[in-house]
């Protein structure tokens, strides 16, 4: 368990003057096990400021490297980072940040054979991935084991945030109920993204994070935040479970991962 | 009195870049049909070849999900306010 020091009280002091948070939730903060999904856009902000709020472990699983065009959005990489894994990128970047963080890094991509394993070492999961397949990956994951999930996605000027808290309400199953064909999915690297909108998204789902930890607030479990960045509205939107759905659903037909590689393609 | 549909980004090089548009329609099927005569190729984007509205697009009548109401045969009314939604994956 964590025990305060004076440097402690000290760095984390502004949390710890708000009611909501105290000596309590930071001490909740400083013992959380968070899980990123990705090192991008999304995953960048999420895990610096996390990191700074002094989340105890951040596991990161990222296989990709830090290339030069990341870096107009991936603020936990410098240039002096191009070429290396992202996650050890960042996970230096934390080290310097917060000594209080450890970080551990995942340098595979997720996948139905590994996720499970690294899913039960961690609290709560944070989908910042770039694809898919792997966004469906994670919510069938969470849900068959029982973690909360904060999936957040940007496209261009478009960013959507939803938490999924198994048992309680939908899943990102409920709110997208199948893919689109992979001919009609544009990535980043295609079709271009406004580099400060990961971090909004990622701050809102790294907002969600916190106060999924301290149990204060109200979650956006059941609801899907949509920005639109270029008229700068942000709207909530009601997501109901879909009682037919096949992994949270009343009778559900997914009980173990599936391939969603294939599952991606199949649906069309 | 016409009714507010919201175009996403994705879907705005159908309406030459506009954000809102305003359809006139009793339904979400009518609807759907009117943005298609305006803006040729979008209902391809929305429905799927049976014509009903693609699982990885969700269309929310202030803020509801058609999918909770009559879907595709909710009926609408002047000063409504349509959000077409697709699912993105961008990280």
């Amino acid at each position: 368990m964590f025990e305060f020091n004076e440097d402690h009280i000290k760095r984390y002091s502004r949390h710890i003057l708000l009611p909501e948070v105290g000596r309590v939730g930071q001490k909740k903060i400083n013992n959380a096990k968070v899980l990123l999904v990705g090192a991008g856009g999304i995953g960048a902000p999420v895990a610096y400021y996390l990191a700074a709020a002094g989340v105890g472990t951040i596991g990161i699983i990222d296989a990709d490297v830090v290339e030069l065009s990341n870096l107009q959005r991936q603020i936990i990489h410098s240039m002096d980072d191009l070429g290396k894994h992202k996650a050890i990128s960042a996970k230096e970047t934390i080290e310097k940040l917060n000594t209080d963080v450890t970080v551990i890094t995942h340098l595979v991509r997720a996948s139905s054979s590994n996720i499970m394993d690294i899913i039960a070492n961690y609290d709560i999961v944070v989908d910042g991935s770039d694809n898919f397949p792997t966004r469906y990956l994670i919510n069938d994951a969470c849900v068959l084991s029982n973690k909360p999930l904060s999936s957040g996605a940007v496209f261009r000027f478009n960013g959507q945030v939803i938490t999924v808290i198994p048992n309680e309400g939908p899943c990102y199953r409920c709110l997208y109920r199948e893919p689109p064909p992979p001919d009609m999915t544009a990535s980043c690297q295609e079709a271009g993204v406004l580099g400060v909108l990961p971090g909004t998204i990622g701050l809102l789902q790294a907002t969600e994070v916190l106060k999924l930890i301290i149990g204060h607030g109200d979650p956006l479990c059941g609801q899907m935040l949509n920005y639109e960045a270029l008229e700068m509205d942000f709207r909530k939107i009601k997501v109901k479970r879909n009682p037919n759905c096949p992994v949270c659903g009343d009778n559900p037909t997914i009980t173990e991962l599936i391939d969603y590689e294939e599952f991606c393609r199949v649906n069309f | 009195m016409a009714i507010k549909v919201r175009i996403p980004t994705p879907m705005r090089s159908f309406t030459g870049g506009a954000a809102e548009v305003h359809i006139e329609a009793a339904t979400i099927r009518e609807l759907i049909d009117k943005l298609e005569g305006k803006y040729p190729g979008m209902k391809e984007r929305i429905c799927d070849s049976d014509g009903s509205v693609r699982l990885y697009v969700n269309i929310y009548l202030n803020d509801e999900d058609i999918r909770a109401m009559d879907d595709i045969d909710t009926p609408v009314k002047g000063g409504d306010s349509i959000h077409i939604i697709p699912a993105i994956a961008g990280g």
